[in-house]
């Protein structure tokens, strides 16, 4: 069952530049005519570079941002028009800034956002335990959110966006600026609430550490167009990007020579060489352990950082 | 010096990129300057020659009042509402490690935005005044002068005021109690209410000896010929606290430096 | 249908209102020796304009045909309704600002107004300064005016200061919705709230035929309270107009509230279309 549908979305902006005296005005296309679906309790990451028209999206699905084509489906709604029906089925996380209350302390302002968004005392409750717990809040609670790190604010930030159990909470940057320790705490967290409630997360992020923690299929954006749309796997597969064969030999050689690899750095009797995607391993490793004295040997899979620096260099539409 | 000059100029440009702020400050100043005029002409027409100023004294007052309240700072300004802002969080003690002088840092940057704010909004409403009005202007070259340095002085007046409203803070913890009080202070004896000329009785003779009457009131009375002891006293008037202010903003550095040295901020 | 859930929902707003003010309340009172003196120093500041008044009255016996307690009541109205208007909405005024920071974003994901949580934003309960003080004037000018009180005249004057509140909040509100087009206009919208109370503190007809014919025709501050109190005092209406008009005051309220509400809507689509 899809919760989100997009049907040929754009958004325009006009830009107006001012040379002189003479003002130009230009069409910008933020988004341009996307389309998919997110089927409930899926967690996708949504990446692409800054001005890829990220946060065009997020905010045409929250409702904020009126498309200028195409139709949006959240819930069952259209965002733009029901934005406010709809706010209490979703929860969203800015990581720039803060929805919490600045001056007041944490508790009171989930206590706010209790009544703001109708949630009975005893579910809300229940929730505050939870989060607490599970986000370990409890010593944050009377703290004014301006004297809390940044990590205890998006603690806080989550939490406020989860209490009203929303259906779909959208993620933008959630993790910019955490330490090691914070960013696995809180991908552990994202992981238990989608498990435990079937809650459907779209994050944007440039750490893609999150998404490998996280989402199951992830979707690329670059100048407005949906460039990849799928598992990481199969992400990295697409882009042909070379794999590397770290072999061990018995001592140390000059670089050997095998049809369909190259050697690329020999360190002792380490050697690496790199292969395309599409080449299969097997042959390649039959070949050297027939030739060569060979002890070990590791595949090395292209990181994720390579691969959609490639998808950037040459943007290849896919098509569905 | 070169380090102040260069701290003066980018708090100049800094304020040069608040256009519509600017403009909107002009266009309030304007509006603000023509319901004056109205209380003014009614009061005059009913006693002329009130406090020693016609009417034309009397509107005059009013134009420059209102091209004026920005760059002396007569409702607190940006720059020592910043400083008073890095008191109460501590960042001061950056300040105090440069190897500058805390009151000519904050000098410098005052001074920037005064003379941007200066030339941006203070000729505005003078213009649409005088288009309007019949207005009064200094008719040598000396006397324009003399309303540059006193426009100046007023300018310091006010600054050696706000630095020590904002350096309160170090001692006492609810600074923007004192920010407000300075406020009612600041309204009440600079003239921007009311021409202290028109004061009665010993609440006049109080208020036009008070450091706020330097700030705005002397300068204008420079502008209009009307200063009761003539230019020459006026200016030494305005010295006169320049010294105390100064000296006292001195005092309340070193004292507030000593502060953060001992006890980490 | 849609009617009747469109009329649940506004239905809802004074509650979500009251919940916010108080949050903002309960704030500031946390620290309530901070509070008085911030209270006591805004109406210090707010009661210099009426202090210049009394100054000006050392030296005459009536301004513009009208009493020191005249005065008191005038001012007194003027100071009070822009009071409330501003303890009310004055919040509005800083929509600009939100607006660059992103936090108008965040109150667009919620399921309250945007207009609500942008009046009830960081709620500043010490803005009852002024309000305080103009309602100390009031009392002591009533003291000093030697008036016929009906029971006519007495609704007059109270409806007027719930009347006269609203027309200043939707000037806020208007001066609010034009910063959607200029972001950086907030001081703009002060000289119809700040100088419109400046102005209706003293008797309009001062000012001259054309600006009463503004502020009755243009931007309709002179039903703030001048017209009313006229009608209180018993006094002639300029432009000979009837001495009634002060009566219309609640008809102006009302077409300033449905002005405001247009553009503040207004205001919302465009930032919603354009995302600036």
């Amino acid at each position: 069952m899809s919760v989100i549908q997009l049907e040929n979305v754009s958004r325009a902006f006009t830009v107006t530049s001012r040379t002189g005296l003479r003002r130009t005005k230009r069409e910008v296309r933020a988004v341009d005519n996307l389309s998919f679906t997110v089927g409930r309790g899926e967690v996708v990451g949504y990446i692409g570079p800054n001005g890829a028209g990220k946060s065009t999206t997020i905010k045409m699905l929250t409702g904020i941002l009126v498309p200028s084509g195409g139709s949006i489906r959240v819930a069952g709604v259209d965002p733009s028009r029901n934005r406010m029906k709809l706010a209490k089925r979703i929860g969203v996380v800015f990581g720039q800034r803060t929805t919490l209350w600045w001056d007041l302390p944490l508790k009171d302002s989930f206590a706010v956002l209790q009544k703001m968004y109708g949630v009975s005392r005893a579910r809300h409750a229940e929730n505050l335990a939870t989060f607490v717990e599970l986000l370990d809040l409890g010593d944050l609670l009377d703290v004014p959110v301006r004297q809390l790190s940044l990590g205890q604010r998006m603690r806080g930030d989550i939490a406020a966006a989860l209490l009203h159990d929303p259906e779909i909470v959208y993620l933008d940057e959630p993790t910019i600026g955490l330490d090691i320790i914070s960013k696995a705490r809180l991908r552990e967290f994202l992981a238990q609430v989608n498990k435990d409630r079937q809650t459907t997360i779209i994050l944007t992020t440039h750490d893609l550490d999150d998404i490998e923690a996280l989402c199951s299929r992830v979707m690329v954006i670059d100048h407005g167009h949906k460039v990849y749309d799928g598992t990481l796997t199969g992400l990295r597969s697409s882009q042909s990007a070379p794999r590397t064969l770290v072999v061990d030999l018995a001592a140390s050689l000059p670089p050997i020579t095998i049809d369909g690899a190259t050697v690329t750095k020999v360190d002792g009797p380490r050697q690496y060489l790199t292969f395309p995607t599409t080449t299969s391993a097997a042959p390649l490793v039959a070949q050297i352990a027939a030739t060569y004295p060979l002890q070990d040997l590791t595949i090395a899979e292209p990181t994720i950082e390579s691969v959609i620096a490639r998808i950037y260099a040459n943007p290849a539409p896919v098509t569905d | 010096m070169e380090v102040y000059w260069a701290i003066a100029v980018r708090s100049f440009r800094r304020f040069s990129t608040y256009r519509i702020a600017t403009l909107s400050g002009a266009f309030t100043n304007t509006v603000f300057g023509f319901i004056f005029c109205g209380v003014y002409l009614t009061l005059w027409h009913t006693r002329p020659g009130l406090g020693g100023y016609d009417v034309s004294d009397a509107l005059t007052f009013v134009w420059l009042q209102q091209g004026l309240l920005a760059p002396v700072g007569i409702f607190g300004a940006t720059t020592t509402v910043e400083l008073g802002e890095r008191v109460r969080t501590g960042e001061i003690a950056v300040d105090l490690y440069r190897p500058t002088h805390l009151m000519l840092w904050w000098l410098s940057v005052d001074a920037g935005r005064a003379v941007f704010q200066l030339l941006a909004r203070g000729g505005a409403p003078l213009i649409v005044g005088a288009l309007v009005f019949d207005l009064n202007f200094p008719s040598s070259p000396m006397q324009w002068l003399a309303v540059a340095v006193a426009v100046a002085l007023g300018i310091l007046v006010s600054f050696g005021i706000r630095y020590l409203v904002a350096l309160s803070g170090f001692w006492i913890t609810d600074s923007r109690g004192v920010e407000s009080m300075a406020l009612v202070l600041s309204l009440f004896f600079s003239g921007a209410i009311l021409p202290l000329v028109v004061f009665p009785g010993w609440i006049g003779e109080v208020a036009r000896a008070t450091p706020w009457a330097a700030t705005l009131q002397v300068p204008i009375d420079v502008w209009l010929g009307r200063n009761p002891g003539g230019v020459g006293s006026a200016l030494a008037f305005q010295l006169v606290w320049i010294v105390v202010l100064g000296l006292a903003g001195r005092m309340a550095t070193v004292l507030a430096t000593r502060k953060v040295v001992i006890q980490g901020g | 249908m849609a009617e009747s859930t469109s009329l649940r929902r506004a239905m809802a707003w004074p509650g979500q209102y009251r919940m916010l003010v108080m949050m903002w309340i309960r704030s500031s009172l946390a620290y309530p020796a901070s509070f008085a003196l911030t209270l006591v120093s805004t109406m210090l500041i707010t009661g210099t304009d009426f202090v210049a008044v009394v100054l000006m009255f050392s030296h005459i016996e009536s301004f513009g045909g009208f009493s020191l307690g005249e005065m008191g009541l005038l001012y007194g109205t003027a100071s009070m309704t822009l009071g409330l208007a501003d303890l009310a909405t004055g919040s509005i005024e800083r929509i600009g600002q939100r607006i660059r920071t992103g936090e108008l974003d965040v109150w667009l994901i919620r399921p309250v107004p945007a207009f609500i949580q942008a009046v009830a934003d960081n709620f500043a309960l010490r803005r009852l300064g002024r309000p305080f003080q103009a309602g100390l004037v009031l009392v002591i000018a009533l003291g000093h005016i030697e008036l016929d009180w009906t029971v006519a005249k007495g609704i007059v004057l109270v409806v007027s200061m719930l009347t006269g509140s609203i027309i200043f909040g939707a000037i806020f509100v208007l001066g609010a919705a034009f910063q959607f087009i200029s972001i950086d206009s907030a001081e703009l919208a002060n000289s119809f709230t700040y100088g419109g109370q400046q102005l209706t503190q003293y008797p309009l007809s001062i000012f001259g035929k054309d600006i009463v014919r503004a502020v009755t025709f243009i931007v309709p501050l002179a039903f703030v309270n001048y017209y009313p109190v006229l009608f209180v005092l018993g006094k002639p209406a300029p432009l000979g107009l009837p001495s009634w008009i002060g009566l219309l005051a609640p008809a102006v309220a009302v077409a300033m509230i449905a002005l405001a509400s247009v553009a503040w809507r207004g205001g919302l689509r465009r930032y919603r279309s354009t995302g600036s």
